[in-house]
């Protein structure tokens, strides 16, 4: 058989699943999977781990034999780690990323004012790590090989491209380009995890609308020795003018990203040429610093997201299902949340759990949090890169008022980082029942970490659902089609910092707590009743 | 006196508000805008005490 050679798109940074003959190429009739998933980057994969993790059997397609280079996202957020953390990825991590606390802002050279995140003491992970993508993406998928000996069936093709899709009521059908030809492969459910240019969405014709901003931003990762403290550094109209505006942040292996705001209207290539790039850094960093350059690229960018993520049989996540501009690190680590909130669903859709009409909560939840992701990266953008003149002036005079007035500080949007999304209003929550319960736990929100005496909270949750009983007693719930919460009782024994009181009780006395398999609350009571236990189950199942 | 530490609770909605607030304005018409938002609210400050140092951290640092 004559075939044309499949073309790389990217070199690799890792070559971590080369093509392999699958069975499925030469069965007769298509074979029938019940799970594939479309892209094999850091949300694919994070899907697979979280499936294949639950015993559900999952088919991972990439179009390449392994990770791209260049570290593109850098910057990962607590919430992602703790998810990653669910899955056993976590450790490798956070020794690898780079712990920041100390952001400063400049404006033509003077520092306006400098930030701290203050990281609320007793949680598990740092508000933020930085680490190259290429290195998070590898932690996913020797976690996959580790979890795939340990028997969880996750299975992940390189050079597996899907040219067609036919998308029936109860399943889908793909046609899939290989070294060695084209095969046809059945899924229950297709999960579209292939990226902003996803080749899925266009192939069933969907929209993708929203905001194009009219600026393009060049990075360069480079090593330098020099003595630049581990701090997120942001210049507003640098007098170097390599940029409009300048990043430099920290990254594992001695390595800096340098992002250059340089406009609109730029000739890319001529740009990229390394001498031009060296300009811009030299011009920054001063003709006495000596670097190297790792890794250059030039992007643009738009905040948008699809109308709906789910298809029927096809459900879209990260950037495949929407795109914000990269100030705030919300690309990845919105993509995470994604797979957090879809694992669980469509792994009790798959079992017979729950109705399929679950995972129209995953669409609602997960669109309600695109909207604030969206929402804080236009806001950043329209900080950073003002579309008016008039927008121009009060950024800078904001930027003025800031150096000597600290009421300004809070106006300078120079990226507004990650935090997840509380589903306030989602249907699977059960209203809060809990008088004088802290906010931040209310019904719909992730939940915060807490030390326990011997680990943290969050380790304790997950995976299914729990009952969680603080200064009181449960007998628990009986299982609802199969589906059980276990109890984990705690008490002030258990809480030795008291941020577990703080977190979940505020002013009350004893609480009850119904926490989803992603770690968000379900709901809360005051006390124990059966009935409205039982009721909050089967609500947060899609049953009600 | 003048309250120069944060005092608006959502900073990011009230800017982008009062950036949507200019859309379609020519030049002119937001320097306008501006000064017709300064007297509504130097008329809700009263105090002439804090207007006068409102004035005074206003002007150009240097």
């Amino acid at each position: 058989m004559t075939h044309k050679p499949m073309q790389d798109r990217y070199n690799l940074a890792f070559k971590l699943y080369p093509y392999t003959r699958s069975p499925d190429q030469d069965a007769v009739d298509p074979v029938r999977r019940p799970v594939v998933v479309m892209g094999g980057g850091p949300i694919g994969v994070a899907t697979a781990l979280d499936l294949g993790l639950q015993g559900i059997p999952v088919v991972v397609l990439d179009d390449h034999e392994g990770i791209g280079q260049g570290s593109r996202a850098i910057c990962f957020a607590k919430r992602c780690l703790e998810i990653a953390d669910r899955y056993g990825a976590a450790a490798p991590m956070l020794d690898k990323g780079v712990v920041w606390n100390l952001g400063k802002v400049f404006h033509e050279d003077r520092k306006v004012f400098e930030f701290n995140l203050l990281p609320e003491a007793g949680h598990k992970f740092p508000a933020f790590i930085n680490l190259q993508q290429p290195y998070f993406e590898k932690f996913l998928i020797d976690r996959v090989r580790q979890a795939q000996a340990e028997g969880a069936p996750i299975e992940i093709r390189g050079r597996n491209a899907v040219f067609g899709v036919d998308v029936a009521e109860d399943h889908v059908t793909l046609q899939i380009d290989t070294p060695e030809g084209a095969y046809v492969l059945e899924a229950d459910w297709l999960i579209g995890c292939d990226g902003a240019s996803s080749p899925l969405r266009k192939m069933m014709g969907l929209d993708f609308e929203g905001r194009v901003f009219q600026d393009s931003f060049l990075i360069a990762d480079i090593t330098m020795q020099a003595a630049f403290p581990t701090e997120r550094w942001f210049w507003f109209e640098p007098s170097h003018k390599a940029g409009a505006s300048t990043l430099l942040h920290k990254q594992p292996d001695g390595v800096w990203r340098v992002d250059f705001q340089i406009g609109w209207d730029v000739n890319r290539a001529e740009e990229l040429k390394e001498e031009n790039v060296r300009r811009r850094l030299t011009a920054m960093l001063g003709p006495d610093v000596e670097y190297d350059i790792v890794w250059t690229s030039i992007y643009t960018f738009q905040c948008r997201r699809m109308k709906k993520f789910r298809h029927g049989r096809v459900i879209f996540a990260g950037d495949a299902a929407h795109q914000v501009s990269p100030f705030g690190a919300r690309g990845a680590n919105s993509g995470m949340q994604d797979v957090d909130n879809l694992g669980w669903k469509l792994g009790m859709v798959l079992r017979g759990q729950a109705p399929e009409g679950l995972l129209d909560s995953y669409d609602a939840e997960r669109r309600h949090g695109a909207d604030e992701n969206i929402l804080n990266s236009t806001r950043s953008t329209d900080f950073i890169t003002p579309k008016s003149k008039i927008s121009h002036i009060f950024r800078n005079a904001v930027l003025d008022l800031a150096e000597r007035y600290p009421f300004a500080r809070p106006l300078v949007n120079s990226g507004r980082l990650s935090v997840p999304c509380t589903y306030d209003g989602s249907a699977l929550n059960t209203p809060d029942a809990l008088p004088g319960g802290p906010a931040r736990t209310r019904p719909g929100s992730p939940c915060p970490d807490a030390p326990l005496g011997d680990g943290f909270l969050l380790n304790r949750l997950g995976g299914g659902f729990t009952l969680l009983a603080l200064n009181a007693e449960t007998p628990g719930i009986p299982a609802d089609d199969g589906v059980a919460a276990n109890i984990l009782a705690l008490t002030g024994a258990d809480d030795p910092t008291g941020a577990l009181a703080a977190r979940y009780l505020g002013e009350a006395p004893a609480a009850i707590y119904l926490i989803r398999p992603d770690q968000h609350v379900a709901g809360r009571w005051a006390s124990f009743d059966e009935t409205a236990v039982r009721a909050a189950l089967r609500r947060a199942c899609g049953k009600e | 006196m003048l309250n120069t530490n944060p005092n608006i609770a959502d900073p990011d909605g009230f800017y982008a508000a009062l950036i949507a607030a200019h859309d379609g304005l020519s030049e002119e018409q937001s320097a306008a805008l501006n000064a017709r938002l300064i007297l509504i609210l130097a008329n809700h400050v009263g105090d002439p005490e804090v207007l006068r140092a409102a004035l005074a951290a206003a002007r150009p640092a240097n």
